[in-house]
């Protein structure tokens, strides 16, 4: 994980890149994403080369160490349309040589020859979309694939030579018991090698989606509260048994293999999102990208809204909000740094009160009980085990 | 300004009197368009009614006066004083006052709906105050509309002679004229001489920032003009006319003098809200008249409740606001008190629930106050073992019961007029507050006036709506205090995490008090958020524990994505969630939302 940059550092940027489409919405998706025909793909992936050769333009002075494909599904989007946008990527932006490139797929949407065309595309880290290795569980949320598919999928990343994967699952499902869980994660972590990294995250129903209809109606078979909380104790517990360390609210990863990209946002990285909808970050300056399909394709470079100056109080807040999500908390010595203000005197006692309530507390390095592989001088405070399943009650608490 | 001297024998004071929706301010405005003072395209829709909550709730609530000037067809010119009142049954006070300035009133009734329980309750009042009742029927253009009908009801219910009614559609503006020629052939002109002593009646005020209290009279006998020194007889202040006037829509005219018969305004540098009363006699202090008018009788407050300033140091700001809204609200009434969980705050009188919320609306709106309200409830008289007897306004006073020799609460008698269909709805949901059966009429063949008598607290909430709701909106009704009757009366105490919130006691029927606590419990619940820790919710009676609900400990409040675009989204989650916890009173280690103290009462969910 990398820190903050010290003052001699070039300025670094990540890059985002979404690919709104997919075969088929899941019955909870809330993202933007939906199905299109090849030719809309064409055409939005062209508008999204044209986005990344001019807005390269600005950041001249900017470094790349992690460039994330995310979608919808982005492997709905031809091999060799990928491997354009990473060669532009490469060759109008300063990517680092190491630098982590993760691409999103779907189990069932990639052939063996893709995946090899996206590792040699320089695809270094795949995220497959799993949620769950019950074909039943999988049906009920609209998945379009099975879990034999998903096997093939994963057989087939290993032999390309894909050495870093992500499995995304999902708790809470409709119809899941804590039993059908357990083996979920099991059968994952009987995969030969194992993923290096693993999200699991607790079904969230949101407003629009069929399932949340459903919920409305009273015909979804959601499991109750204590399940809910039963089948999140099982995640931590067997995941940490077998070695991977859950370094942010629903993400677990073997040492060494936390995801960089991601680590950005929570750090407050710099982050350019190219595509529909895509948000980013530049300098304490926050923009997105509009969500019209037509309004991006007429006008790629145009579509930039929501404009938004972060205030110094403004990123105090999101350095704890965004920052507490990390179970190494924050650096104490850093937020001075950046805000020239200590944070006791910011939030001193919003501090003791969580302090004293049990969902925080201050990590040193001599009594840390979670790993760490480097420990920075000065303090970091950090959301307990508890205050992790209460982060929201916490965070709200320092918008100032 | 006007300079020449108001023929006495031309002068019209009249107020409007109908059943709610039966067209009274609409009359009011065609009255204004049809006379001098404003064209049609310059007014507002209902022009009397200058305060927005009116607007919005659609009911007058504030007694003013319009003057406006009518060339009658026998070619003369004769001044219009037309006084607004309030109609809604709440404000049987209001409509007193206003009608003491009159010398006639116009009765207003609708050609569908025919006479309802107000018309009666205002023809009722008007003829006490020995008005010339000229009845009017109005929405002619309506398809239901039976003005022969209405005609026979109002002469068979009433006893008013309503053949030569004008039939008019306010609406449309027709039969305008009508009305005004027999305003100024049936209502009389006033009486009163000129150059007796002063002798002039507050009907209503407003404070003003610079004017100060400006005071609208009816003068009944003598005149009044700039410089003369007026003594308040009432409350024994003193003070110089600045300003004499009219009033045309809104706007105050200024004059040389207002003399016997005349409508009109006072203002004399009255700093001090107190030194006025509405109801009062104005005089000449260098040539009082002998005795004061009869002033209005000290009204009965039904309903209480307590006011809290949600922010303690906004205390001051409650208790002057409180006394600038009294000031042209007689019937509002407060004491100060206070209560362990809500602070220092008071303990205000109403006429009825309208005019809680109402006033709360006002004390919100135009005097910037956060307030958290506590249950509404009677005055009951509690008669102790020693022979005393107190009269209680607070439930938390209420002595042990150990010294209780018998409670009695207040009784009212309603009138309810309803369509035969819902008679059964309706006789059920009296019996459902403990009404006593008095008897039924039939107004006609498809509507009753039903006659019960129901204990005061259970009509002071949620009866009204009740009613509507259960009679598709077509029921109506009145009511009057009958007296004090001996119940069997308990008070129900509600703890919160393990503490009694006085702000939560209320005084119900022994019979009601399992159901009522057990509601109560499961009400709080849905209100109180989740805290870190688990809160049990307790109602008890005399100690004793009858209902009980517990909010869980919060297990869960996380979310679980946040990436690049999810952040914006985040802190606004994050920024709804700190709002939420402004509205809270922080009772103990809880934190209660503050319409949860109102909330609660909130019982009869259809």
């Amino acid at each position: 994980m990398k820190d903050t940059g010290k003052k001699t550092k070039p300025k670094e940027l990540e890059l985002y890149f979404h690919i709104p489409f997919c075969i088929r919405k899941c019955f909870y998706c809330d993202f933007l994403s939906a199905p299109a025909d090849r030719e809309t793909i064409g055409m939005y992936m062209e508008a999204l080369l044209a986005e990344t050769e001019g807005s390269a333009l600005s950041y001249a002075d900017y470094r790349v160490p992690t460039v994330f494909i995310g979608g919808g599904t982005p492997s709905v989007a031809a091999a060799q349309d990928i491997e354009r946008l990473l060669m532009s990527a490469a060759r109008h932006y300063r990517l680092d040589g190491d630098a982590e490139i993760t691409m999103e797929v779907n189990p069932g949407t990639v052939c063996r020859e893709a995946l090899a065309r996206f590792l040699t595309a320089g695809v270094n880290r795949l995220s497959i979309g799993l949620q769950s290795a019950d074909d039943r569980e999988l049906a009920a949320i609209g998945r379009i694939h099975t879990w034999q598919q998903f096997l093939d999928t994963y057989r087939e990343a290993r032999e390309a030579g894909f050495r870093n994967i992500n499995v995304d699952i999902m708790s809470a499902l409709p119809g899941q018991t804590p039993a059908g869980y357990r083996r979920t994660l099991e059968q994952v972590l009987s995969l030969e090698p194992p993923p290096e990294h693993i999200s699991a995250y607790s079904l969230i129903l949101e407003e629009g989606t069929p399932l949340f209809a459903r919920y409305e109606k009273g015909s979804l078979d959601i499991p109750d509260e204590d399940t809910d909380r039963e089948m999140y104790q099982m995640t931590k517990k067997i995941l940490e048994q077998r070695g991977y360390r859950r370094y942010e609210i629903s993400n677990y990863a073997r040492e060494g293999f936390e995801c960089r990209h991601n680590c950005g946002y929570w750090r407050r990285r710099n982050y350019v999102g190219l595509g529909l909808g895509a948000a980013s970050l530049v300098d304490n300056v926050r923009f997105r990208n509009g969500a019209d399909l037509q309004a991006y394709l007429a006008s790629p470079l145009g579509c930039r809204e929501e404009e938004q100056i972060l205030s110094p109080g403004e990123q105090m807040e999101e350095f704890m909000f965004l920052g507490l999500r990390m179970t190494d908390g924050i650096n104490c010595g850093e937020f001075r740094r950046l805000f020239g203000r200590s944070i006791e005197e910011v939030y001193g006692d919003i501090v003791n009160k969580n302090i004293r309530d049990g969902l925080l507390e201050i990590l040193d390095g001599l009594s840390a009980k979670r790993w760490m592989q480097q420990i920075r001088p000065g303090k970091r405070l950090a959301l307990t085990e508890r205050g992790l399943d209460l982060s929201n009650y916490v965070m709200a608490q320092f918008l100032l | 300004m006007e300079s020449k001297k108001t023929d006495q024998s031309r002068i019209r004071n009249f107020c409007i009197v109908a059943h709610i929706d039966h067209g009274k301010s609409t009359l009011a405005d065609r009255i204004i368009e049809h006379t001098g003072l404003l064209t049609s395209r310059e007014m507002q829709a209902q022009v009397l009614d200058n305060m927005d909550l009116e607007r919005e709730r659609g009911i007058t609530i504030k007694a003013q006066a319009v003057r406006t000037v009518y060339r009658a067809r026998d070619g003369e010119e004769y001044i219009l004083n037309l006084i607004d009142t309030p109609g809604h049954v709440d404000f049987n006070y209001e409509v007193s006052r206003s009608l003491a300035a009159c010398d006639g009133a116009i009765l207003v009734v609708d050609a569908a709906q025919g006479i309802e329980a107000q018309t009666l309750a205002n023809v009722y009042l008007a003829l006490d105050h020995d008005l010339d009742v000229i009845p009017v029927i109005n929405k002619i253009d309506l398809p239901s509309a039976e003005p022969e009908r209405v005609i026979d009801e109002i002469e068979d219910v009433i006893g008013l002679e309503a053949r030569d009614a004008p039939l008019i559609s306010a609406k449309n503006g027709i039969g305008i004229e009508d009305v005004l020629e027999q305003i100024v052939k049936k209502i009389p002109a006033p009486k009163g001489n000129p150059d007796s002593p002063l002798q002039a009646l507050i009907f209503d005020s407003l404070y003003d920032s610079y004017k100060g209290v400006i005071i609208f009279c009816r003068i009944m006998e003598g005149s009044v003009r700039k410089g003369t020194k007026i003594r308040m007889m009432a409350t024994g202040a003193k003070e110089e006319v600045v300003e004499v006037g009219v009033f045309g829509a809104g706007r105050f005219i200024p004059c040389e003098e207002l003399s016997a018969g005349m409508v009109g305004y006072i203002t004399a540098s009255i700093k001090n809200v107190k030194d006025t009363a509405v109801g009062d006699t104005v005089t000449d202090d260098d040539n009082p008249c002998k005795e004061p008018l009869p002033g209005y009788k000290k009204v009965q407050s039904m309903v209480y409740c307590g006011f809290y300033p949600a922010d303690g140091a906004k205390y001051p700001d409650l208790r002057d606001a409180l006394e600038k809204l009294r000031l042209n609200d007689a019937a509002l009434q407060y004491e100060p008190e206070t209560s362990v969980a809500l602070g220092f705050g008071f303990r205000c009188g109403f006429l009825g629930l309208l005019h809680l919320e109402v006033i709360q609306e006002r004390l919100e709106r135009e005097y910037n106050l956060d307030l958290v309200a506590t249950a509404p409830g009677v005055v009951y008289k509690v008669f102790k073992t020693n022979g005393e007897m107190i009269e209680l306004t607070n439930p938390s006073n209420l002595p042990d019961p150990s010294v209780i020799e018998h409670m009695e609460e207040p009784v009212v008698s309603a009138e309810i007029m309803v369509t035969s269909e819902f008679i059964g709805s309706i006789m059920e949901l009296c019996q459902e507050r403990r009404g006593r059966y008095l008897g039924m009429e039939y107004i006609e063949a498809s509507r009753a006036l039903l006659k019960y008598e129901l204990p005061l607290n259970e009509i002071i909430y949620d009866f009204f709506d009740a009613l509507k709701s259960r009679s598709k909106g077509y029921a109506s009704f009145d009511y009057d205090i009958k007296g004090y009757e001996p119940s069997k009366l308990v008070k129900l105490d509600i703890l919160i995490n393990k503490e009694e919130v006085d702000a939560l006691s209320f005084i119900v029927h022994a019979d009601s008090a399992y159901e009522r606590g057990r509601r109560m419990c499961e009400k709080l619940k849905e209100e109180i958020p989740r805290h870190l820790f688990e809160i049990p919710i307790q109602a008890a009676i005399g100690g004793k524990v009858i209902a009980r609900e517990t909010v869980k400990a919060m297990r869960k409040d996380v979310l679980a994505k946040c990436y690049g675009g999810d952040i914006t989204r985040k802190k606004k989650l994050l920024e709804k969630q700190k709002e939420g916890k402004k509205r809270m009173r922080q009772i103990g280690n809880v934190e209660i939302p503050q319409k949860a103290f109102l909330s609660v009462l909130k019982l009869d969910d259809d």
